[in-house]
């Protein structure tokens, strides 16, 4: 099986590390077999380990280290941010974060939700089970 | 990008003036040091071994820290370096690409220390330079001198955020592909 994901200029990348961590950056140069010079429209440039990076399918197009102007209007060409809370990664992400910064009521409300939701089940169930024994 | 062992700094200096000399030459070295203190130092070590002229007779006129100039920019950089190993003194020129000047010259300090069992007073830094990209001598830094760089990551480590939440053991065996 081939590699899909390439180290290459115009990568997106999230930072699994660290104190960007969740951070969806751009990778505009590699310096090094270790590092890239990587950015993102809110942050400065910087360099960053391939450790800390975990690769992404989105992929823009954008010159060798452009200037933060191209950079965002690519980005925006491409609808990276769109495109990744599409993807089912990213909206694990959300989903994860959402779950993350419920408060007690929040949690009380999941647990009704998921009561109700197991009941309705149960019912269709025991409505199928009928019909097929009978 | 961040905290450097090594900051680079300039001084200045000059023999104290005497009666016979009233305006001593003055001399400006750049160079790296842990902290300001050892960089005065270092400085007279040099100077004396350059001119006639010793800490308990000289002064130092200025000491500045050198920073970098454009941190965000990659550059090559070659340091020409003379270094003692366990037979004699040597002298080396080696490549490193990177983003500051500091953190090249910090790569280096580790990279001697590894290949070659040199401590880092063992170091003395002759010459550094930004080598423009034709210039380069070295097939490791000029392998990166592509536009269209392209490369997977092979070996793709699983590593939990944060170190709060390492164990020893797994329940199944982690999957390194991608």
């Amino acid at each position: 099986m081939p590699f899909k994901r390439y180290v290459e200029i115009g990568r997106v990348a999230l930072v699994n590390y660290g104190k960007e961590y969740g951070r969806l950056v751009v990778i505009v140069d590699v310096i090094d077999q270790n590092r890239a010079l990587v950015d993102a429209p809110d942050m400065v440039r910087g360099q960053m380990n391939f450790k800390r990076l975990s690769l992404t399918d989105i992929r823009i197009d954008i010159p060798r280290v452009p200037k933060k102007k191209t950079l965002i209007a690519a980005m925006e060409a491409a609808d990276v941010k769109n495109k990744w809370e599409n993807s089912s990664w990213g909206r694990k992400l959300i989903v994860q974060k959402r779950r993350a910064s419920l408060n007690d009521f929040d949690k009380f409300k999941v647990m009704l939700a998921k009561i109700k939701r197991g009941g309705a089940i149960r019912q269709e169930l025991a409505k199928l089970k009928k019909e097929t024994a009978v | 990008m961040g905290n450097f062992r090594f900051h680079q700094y300039q001084v200045v200096g000059r023999a104290l003036p005497t009666a016979t000399d009233e305006h001593p030459k003055i001399y400006r070295m750049k160079l790296w040091a842990t902290n300001e203190v050892r960089a005065k130092s270092k400085f007279w070590y040099f100077l004396r071994k350059l001119k006639k002229v010793k800490k308990s007779n000289g002064q130092v006129l200025a000491i500045n820290e050198i920073f970098e100039r454009k941190p965000t920019k990659i550059k090559n950089y070659g340091i020409w370096l003379r270094y003692q190993s366990r037979t004699g003194y040597h002298n080396m020129y080696k490549e490193y690409r990177d983003t500051t000047l500091n953190g090249s010259v910090e790569q280096m300090y580790n990279e001697m220390a590894s290949r070659h069992r040199v401590r880092c007073h063992c170091i003395q830094i002759i010459k550094t330079a930004t080598i423009p990209s034709k210039l380069c001598k070295r097939e490791s830094t000029k392998q990166f001198h592509d536009s269209k760089i392209k490369f997977p990551l092979v070996f793709k480590k699983v590593r939990p955020p944060t170190r709060k939440l390492k164990t020893t053991y797994k329940a199944s065996r982690p999957n390194l592909f991608k």
